[in-house]
């Protein structure tokens, strides 16, 4: 039943150095341009780590506000309806785009990518730099929304029209609006930029001997959901583009004939399903670019800390495949009761259902590799550990969600909130936690403080279950999302706003666990062990680096050849319990031997 | 170690919490009874799938925990046991979509006998719209809505004179009889939601989108807003009463026409004409 | 949505095609040291510019594919009107076919190392490019002369909107095109000057398409042949 093959190490065969042209640095000179203007992958994935969660604790607070409005309504003045739809809007919009997209492409792409498939660099450092000065570009827009007169916009995260440019809404008609589509469109120029790099380095820039198949699930999953989010981003753009035309030109995109208070407006004849169906074409797919670079890391963390191979590497790698060219075709599902023609129910439930199928294997794949394993619980794996708990938690409610009819009570409800916090913000999250966690000592050279880290994941783990997991039952209730305070409808019980007071403790625990996170990685930067090498004994290339952190240009003299693929773990005969992508195996005579 | 005991209170204090807390939906009062058995179907296939992969994973934790000496299998993997589990994993989710899709079918199947009712969102508000004598409600376009005549209606269109119009109150309905909702809205999205009817759907300007639903027991429901529609959203409230037939025709009665309303002068001739 | 959904099915095909070809069925474990590395399985082995602009190529295909795809949705709607075709686009795009036509002759000298043809070939191909930017900016005052403004015709919304994106790609694409046109009077490097030729005309050429399909669309005649995409596949 078991393929128990003999996969030690064959004779090396005699190959050539590395063919690979050495790709043209541009070594840095003064501290400016080694720092700053930075064109190494390296330090542009800091500087994008860095951006993103400095924006990230901005959303970090705002969370902080909406829960204590929603928790203890009417104890806290200056949070008015009003700035309660602009902490909605902005923490959602940070969360997603600026932190989660920007840390898990920009970020982890960029250190990753050109040291796992062995490459010096990425292969338009120029272009790579530029992406990130743009991205941060975006983010002070974002942040100077802030200081515009009316603030910023507090249409929701999806930006529905025709509200969002309504003067029913804050920054409808001031300047909140505008600086968010801009801001976007900052964002997506930029990424576009680096999403190049990260794709073709994949395709281009790979070392001798690193087949697709032999390639660490990290950088699949990285890879497809570059692919992806150059391919659905551009509909954010048209329709950013569309809504700047509407609401600065007065056109009439996705504006039908509506009245105002009383007032009759120029718009006529378009529609706001419109903005919905590219919205989502951008926005569905968004969930994915998040998830699989999360499937991805998740995969190598489980795979390194449990001392054996990733269970299924072939089927792992067709599901995030299959996974990311589905993500295509199941947009709709947010839009069950938006009003579009309800025939489409039927079509987007199936698709949306099939897509569990694969990332259900992926589950059982990540829990069948623990099976029989020699499982280390560092702090990387524990990690690892509450992503499976909070990733099958939140894909299981999504059934629900998919499912057409079972939608129709819970759309827009509390359910949907906690839903995709599970499922796109916790569980994510965990990875990202994990991945630092990991990759911290090859980033610095210094291992994090361990009883922090473990104080951090238990605070962390426990505490987001305890938010997130009663939510989906205030939701079950009947409350809708997006409520600043229940009032007193006739369903909402005095214990329901108990609940809700308890979750909002909980949440203010468990952010503040992230500051405990942050003093880990700065003060670790002096104090933590020396780190080695190679303190996780991984297989992959970035572990093999001559130098630790690894210097600009990655390796050494020669870039490293690639022998097998990146799960060589607890091998069969091997000396070790794992044996390196670039080790050759036994020379001639010590096989004979 | 304390992992593998936290995941196994994780799955028990769930299951716990789903059972004995009292936080659970609303006494439904439509015929939408399916939803909530699809729904329920839906709570025990993924509660199953949870349990056991969450109960799995811990005893891997707590069984194959490092310890000096362990050294992991090596299983690259293993076909036919992944074959398995997809295609178990097929027929849950079946089980899911299939009964879903069906109920879907039925949701979006309007019977014959349903009374159009019209209901108008505007920031932040419902109106409502009732078909008078002739059964059978008059064009309309946000183009006309002025203050004068709040919906909309077209004054030339023959049908919609004896429309009753309920501006800002309270929308009753008789118990038993199946209603379509015909939804509209003046000026941004807005959703129909009243919890105990499980139905829901947006109201879109420039468009007319519907739901069908037969209240089944009477009494005040609450209407809320589901879709975001500007810094009132929350506070956008109004009622349905689901009345006997009796107390229904009595409000009714009590109610004013669109012709009633833009000429009130002739108040008392067009009264006469009311059934 | 169904113009976005075909032009995904393309470069899905192209992608599936690709990936056919680097034996995903393979076990990997099994095939330890290079035995395992099947011929073509390896790193692309061309310029990473040209892969590179043919992904670009991707974005700004999906980019302009949702773009119709927006406009096919609005044309459904009651209010939609045509609007008549300013006669000079037909001029504009003879335009772009000479631009893009100069470029390619301009890889034909390049490659036989002819720099005076080279040289012509490109200054015509700017020349040419940005007349067509100029005859654009002429159609939108047609256009506003006979009484269409952007309030009160989507149409014409969609025909600012999609000649504008389109015209900024071309602008971008001269700042490139101005670049290796100094190349080639400063730059002795033939083989750095083909590629950056080579990659213009590829960029010329797909922009030119693009055009022509924008065109096709502005103008109504792809219309029947979406009422029949949708009539297959009817989804938005």
């Amino acid at each position: 039943m078991v393929n128990m093959v003999d996969a030690s190490p064959q004779v090396a065969e005699n190959i050539s150095a590395a063919e690979v042209p050495e790709v043209e640095l541009y070594h840095p000179k003064s501290y400016w341009t080694k720092y700053i203007f930075s064109q190494d992958a390296k330090v542009i994935a800091i500087q994008y780590s860095g951006t993103a969660i400095a924006i990230g604790l901005v959303a970090l607070v705002l969370s902080w506000l909406i829960r204590l409005q929603l928790g203890f309504p009417g104890t806290f003045d200056f949070i008015t309806p009003e700035a309660y739809y602009q902490f909605i809007t902005m923490h959602g919009m940070i969360m997603v785009v600026y932190l989660l997209t920007a840390l898990f492409l920009g970020g982890f792409g960029n250190y990753l990518i050109p040291l796992m498939v062995g490459a010096r660099d990425m292969v338009f450092p120029y272009a790579n730099m530029l992406s990130f000065w743009i991205y941060l570009l975006a983010v002070l827009v974002l942040v100077v929304s802030f200081f515009a007169p009316g603030g910023p916009t507090g249409a929701g995260w999806t930006l529905y029209p025709p509200q969002a440019i309504m003067s029913g809404t804050p920054g409808g008609q001031q300047m909140g609006i505008i600086l968010m589509l801009v801001s976007l469109i900052l964002f997506i120029i930029g990424f576009t930029m680096g999403g190049l790099n990260y794709v073709v380095t994949v395709l281009q820039g790979r070392t001798r001997g690193m087949t697709l198949m032999r390639m660490p699930l990290t950088v699949w999953g990285i890879f497809t959901a570059t692919v992806m989010a150059l391919l659905a981003f551009p509909a954010l753009i048209v329709a950013a583009v569309m809504m700047l035309f509407d609401r600065l030109l007065s056109t009439s995109f996705f504006m039908p004939a509506l009245v105002e208070f009383g007032e009759q407006l120029e718009y006529g004849g378009g529609s706001p399903i419109l903005f919905q169906h590219l919205f989502w074409f951008f926005g569905h797919p968004e969930v994915y670019i998040v998830a699989l670079p999360a499937f991805g890391i998740v995969s190598d963390l489980i795979s390194t800390h449990a001392r054996k191979n990733i269970f299924g590497y072939r089927m792992m790698v067709w599901a995030i495949v299959g996974i990311g060219a589905m993500s295509f075709i199941v947009w709709a599902h947010h839009m069950y009761v938006s009003g579009m023609d309800p025939y489409f129910g039927f079509f987007f439930a199936t698709t949306t259902l099939i897509i569990a199928v694969p990332t259900a294997i992926k589950v059982y794949n990540w829990v069948l590799t623990l099976w029989r394993g020699d499982i280390h619980l560092n702090v990387p794996m524990l990690f690892a550990i509450g992503f499976i708990v909070t990733f099958v938690n939140g894909g299981l409610t999504g059934l629900f969600l998919g499912n057409v009819v079972v939608d129709v009570p819970l759309s827009d409800t509390m359910f949907v909130v906690a839903h995709f916090h599970m499922v796109m913000g916790v569980a994510p999250i965990m990875v990202i936690m994990g991945a630092i966690y990991h990759w911290y000592p090859k980033v610095t050279g210094r291992m994090t403080i361990d009883w922090m880290g473990r104080f951090h994941f238990w605070v962390t783990f426990v505490g987001s279950y305890l938010i997130f997991f009663p939510m989906h039952y205030v939701g079950l209730v009947g409350v809708p999302r997006r409520y600043p305070e229940l009032g007193d409808a006739t369903f909402v019980t005095d214990s329901l706003h108990t609940l809700n007071a308890f979750i909002s403790v909980a949440a203010l625990i468990v952010g503040f666990a992230q500051l405990v996170f942050l003093f880990n990685l700065f003060w670790s930067l002096r104090h933590g062990k020396e780190a080695g090498g190679n303190p996780w004994r991984a297989t992959t290339l970035e572990w093999q680096t001559s130098e630790t952190p690894p210097i600009h240009g990655n390796f050494g003299k020669e870039l490293p050849i690639v022998y097998r693929w990146s799960y060589d773990y607890s091998v069969p005969g091997a000396p070790e319990d794992f044996i390196a992508q670039n080790d050759p195996g036994p020379t001639k005579e010590e096989a004979a031997r | 170690m304390t992992i593998a005991l936290v995941l196994i209170l994780v799955v028990v204090g769930s299951i716990v919490f789903h059972l004995f807390s009292p936080w659970w939906w609303t006494p439904i009062a439509s015929n939408w009874n399916y939803i909530d058995q699809t729904l329920i179907i839906t709570f025990w296939i993924t509660g199953v799938v949870f349990a056991a992969v969450i109960l799995f994973m811990a005893y891997c934790i707590f069984r194959f925990r490092h310890k000096e000496g362990r050294k992991a299998a090596y299983e690259p993997e293993n076909s036919r046991l992944e074959w398995w589990l997809t295609v178990v994993t097929g027929i849950g989710v079946a089980a899911m979509l299939a009964p879903g899709l069906y109920v879907w079918g039925q949701f979006i199947t309007v019977p014959d006998e349903a009374t159009e009712i019209e209901v108008l969102g505007q920031q932040w508000q419902w109106n409502f719209r009732l078909p008078g004598a002739d059964g059978q409600l008059g064009t309309s376009d946000n183009r006309l809505i002025d203050s004068e005549n709040p919906i909309g209606i077209n004054p030339g269109n023959p049908l919609g004179q004896d429309d009753v119009v309920i501006e800002a109150d309270d929308l009753h309905l008789p118990v038993g009889k199946p209603v379509k909702m015909l939804l509209r809205s003046a000026d941004v999205l807005h959703d129909f939601y009243v919890p105990e009817f499980r139905a829901k759907m947006d109201m879109v300007p420039g468009m007319v989108t519907y739901f069908w639903f037969t209240p089944t027991r009477t009494g005040t429901f609450e209407i809320l807003c589901a879709e975001l529609c500007g810094t009132g959203h929350a506070f956008m409230r109004g009622f349905v009463i689901v009345d006997t037939q009796e107390d229904y025709d009595a409000w009714l009665q009590e109610q004013s026409t669109f012709a009633q309303l833009s000429t009130p002068t002739k108040l008392s001739a067009v009264d006469d004409t009311r059934p | 949505m169904i113009a976005v959904l075909i032009f995904l099915a393309i470069v899905f095909s192209i992608g599936g095609w690709w990936l056919s070809r680097q034996r995903l069925m393979s076990k990997p474990w099994l095939e330890p040291g290079f035995a395992g590395v099947a011929p073509g399985t390896e790193a692309i082995n061309l310029p990473a510019n040209k892969v590179g602009l043919g992904v670009f190529l991707a974005v700004v295909g999906a980019l302009f594919a949702l773009f119709i795809s927006a406009y096919f949705m609005r044309t459904e709607l009651p209010d939609w009107r045509n609007i008549p075709m300013p006669r000079i686009i037909w001029l504009n795009t003879g335009l772009l076919v000479l631009a893009s036509a100069a470029l390619h002759c301009a890889v034909v000298a390049v490659r036989a190392k002819q720099l005076r043809a080279l040289k012509l070939d490109l200054l015509a191909c700017i020349a040419t490019t940005l007349m067509f930017l100029f005859g654009q900016g002429m159609a939108w005052e047609t256009l506003t002369a006979e009484g269409y403004f952007a309030t009160s015709s989507p149409a014409y919304s969609f025909f600012l909107m999609l000649t504008g994106v389109h015209g900024i790609h071309i602008i971008g694409g001269l700042f490139v095109l101005t670049r290796t046109t100094r190349h080639a009077w400063t730059q002795t490097n033939n083989a750095a000057l083909r590629a950056s030729t080579e990659l213009c005309a590829t960029y010329w050429h797909f922009m030119l398409l693009v055009w022509c399909v924008v065109v096709v669309v502005l103008a109504g005649w792809a219309n029947d042949f979406v009422d029949i995409c949708r009539q297959l596949l009817p989804l938005g």
